[in-house]
């Protein structure tokens, strides 16, 4: 028994990485960023607006939180789309009393079914991130070229339309890419992407199309991966995004700018027993003195101003 | 064709905890405490293995891949200055193939007198499928770029992501003394069967130990695979601790923190862990040392008579 000697050889064993994607460094090594105000921290509150269709196909996996049941699957479809009907609701009011300044991560399918919930988030106020079509058009290593260029193109232009934003920032869902999303998103004008998360600060990105900026939104505070994949308590989650920020806060203050972004789900901080966690949560970062909250494009504005080559 | 599998492991005895011949430690600590850094480079695109998939979806798997890489450019750091802070050097499990990739962290772990040991090429790069004469030559490679990059004689083996063959221990052990003679290829962090150092039965006969390294105390099995809560781990480790500080008054036990950057060191579990050093290090009879010096101490003041004892055990037993 044996493998093929190639299985022994490697290829990219080298400085830097087994990719040409970005520059290797590390964060504390980096010259300080400073944000606006001489915050130590940025806050990027990210809220992300899913459609989860019913029909679900799961190529090449099912989507976390996505259909788990025969078809149809009234059960997570529904529970899904509570959080566009309610649970958004909540966030809003929640947002509003305390001045929250939230980009808003919305797949182009559902802003296209429902014209009042993104008027409503238009009238807020905000930022809006392309999030793909919707939660079963997953991006992934041996997708159709043609067909994944046509739904980001779709996607991106659909947004565009609606929001009558520029559309700056693209999330994939299930932050999946294939090989080739990088390119399509620069080729579609796309300035940041949100997928990668090895950073607590923005850095560049290269594509064979131009570059791209990643803005690293944590999955590890996230409120789905807390509560739906560790099946952490609301209450546990509201001390782990706090622990976060009192770190990156005291971390910020020692060493220079930190980028804390939060990701939310309105079928899941949106329910009430949840939101309450939630309001904890936002009154504690938003009460503090040295946060500065802005939506993510200014956050990456911020950064370029001060970091130029040096990431 | 797969060769017939074994029902259990040949590699060590049954060996009660209890009525063991005492292990003191230096300056008559009850514990010796080690913590063992896991610094490792998965690959974005790793080549297909028959028997394990490298990464849960299709490649590029940016969640799995983008989170480890965060370790490497944010975490280690962030540990260092802790690990610093509490005067502990840690025992580096090494994916060797980070001196090429990130020789900045080396040079850090370097510069604080840290024990690298060999943790395989790549932790994309399994054991699985190898026939023996490839994982020599795999594990010579991890033990050889470590001397390379670092001047260390290897003494520690943790297969890469704790994929392993019926020879591993072996091979371990035979090529690191064939490189270094007593100096090479003491220790596995491979076993799970025990809170104190013990014995390995080696096809060469060769002296050769198990060490504690503790995968219960795992920060990616306590929080990848068992989904705890941060300051949960605080409550676990310090349990943990209690324990074997108290058993150490009879006899010397080890405690293991084995550790990954992009899970310990993420900003909402960092101070759980700052907290269990401090609690742990806050205590007098704790001997804070590294997996080649509490082995080194093992085998030259209690190898031997842990020997005899198991073989008297086992003849007891009638099963010498």
């Amino acid at each position: 028994m044996s493998l093929e000697p190639e299985y022994l050889n490697y290829p990219w064993r080298r400085h830097g990485y087994d990719h040409e994607r970005y520059a290797w460094s590390m964060l504390a090594d980096r010259k300080p960023v400073r944000w606006p105000g001489d915050k130590p921290v940025a806050v990027w509150i990210n809220v992300s607006l899913q459609f989860y269709p019913l029909n679900q196909r799961g190529v090449p996996f099912k989507v976390p939180n996505g259909m788990t049941m025969p078809y149809p699957d009234l059960r997570h479809y529904s529970l899904r789309d509570y959080g566009n009907r309610v649970g958004i609701y909540r966030m809003l009011k929640a947002f509003q009393q305390r001045g929250i300044r939230p980009t808003w991560a919305v797949n182009a399918q559902l802003a296209e079914q429902h014209p009042y919930l993104l008027n409503r988030l238009k009238a807020y106020g905000g930022e809006f991130v392309c999030h793909g079509w919707n939660m079963d058009h997953l991006h992934y290593g041996g997708q159709d070229r043609d067909e994944e260029a046509d739904i980001v193109r779709r996607s991106v232009e659909t947004l565009r339309k609606l929001t009558g934003q520029p559309v700056r920032g693209w999330l994939s869902p299930a932050k999946h890419q294939s090989w080739n999303t990088p390119e399509m998103l620069a080729e579609n004008g796309i300035e940041y992407c949100c997928d990668w998360v090895n950073d607590d600060m923005p850095f560049a990105f290269a594509t064979e199309k131009g570059p791209l900026a990643m803005m690293p939104l944590s999955t590890e505070i996230e409120d789905q991966f807390v509560m739906c994949q560790n099946l952490h308590s609301e209450d546990s989650w509201a001390t782990q995004v706090k622990d976060a920020f009192d770190f990156l806060l005291n971390e910020g203050g020692e060493q220079g700018g930190r980028l804390l972004g939060l990701n939310l789900h309105p079928w899941l901080v949106g329910q009430p027993h949840r939101i309450g966690c939630l309001e904890d949560v936002l009154d504690h970062i938003a009460g503090h003195a040295e946060v500065w909250q802005a939506p993510a494009g200014e956050i990456l504005d911020a950064y370029r101003d001060q970091a130029g080559g040096n990431d | 064709m797969h060769t017939e599998m074994k029902e259990g492991l040949d590699a060590y005895d049954y060996w009660p905890y209890e009525n063991r011949p005492k292990i003191t430690w230096p300056g008559g600590a009850r514990v010796a405490f080690w913590v063992a850094p896991n610094i490792e480079y998965y690959e974005l695109d790793p080549p297909a293995n028959p028997q394990r998939k490298p990464w849960p979806t299709p490649h590029p798997s940016v969640p799995g891949f983008s989170i480890r890489d965060y370790g490497n450019r944010v975490g280690h750091q962030r540990q260092m200055a802790l690990l610093d802070k509490y005067g502990i050097r840690g025992s580096v499990s090494l994916s060797v193939a980070l001196c090429e990739h990130h020789p900045e962290i080396i040079e850090m772990c370097r510069e604080r007198d840290w024990e690298f040991f060999s943790h395989g090429i790549y932790n994309t790069r399994y054991t699985y499928g190898l026939s023996e004469a490839q994982e020599r030559e795999m594990i010579r490679d991890g033990i050889e770029s470590i001397h390379r990059h670092t001047g260390q004689k290897c003494a520690g083996y943790l297969a890469p992501a704790l994929s392993h063959s019926e020879h591993t221990l072996d091979l371990f052990a035979e090529v690191g003394q064939e490189l270094f003679g007593e100096e090479g290829g003491l220790y596995t962090c491979d076993l799970f069967h025990d809170d104190q150092p013990t014995p390995i039965r080696l096809r060469s006969g060769r002296r050769f130990i198990s060490m504690p390294y503790s995968l219960e105390m795992n920060d990616t099995i306590v929080y990848a695979v068992n989904k705890v809560e941060p300051r949960h781990y605080l409550t676990m480790l310090k349990r943990h601790f209690d324990r074997l500080y108290a058993e150490g008054a009879e006899s010397g036990t080890v405690m293991c923190i084995p550790t990954h950057s992009y899970q310990v060191s993420c900003p909402h579990r960092i101070k759980a862990f700052e907290e269990a050093l401090e609690y742990i290090t806050g205590h007098s009879d704790v001997w804070v040392a590294t997996g080649r010096e509490i082995a080194g101490h093992y085998l030259a003041n209690h190898y031997d008579e842990a020997l005899r004892d198991i073989g008297a055990k086992a003849a007891a037993a009638g099963r010498s």
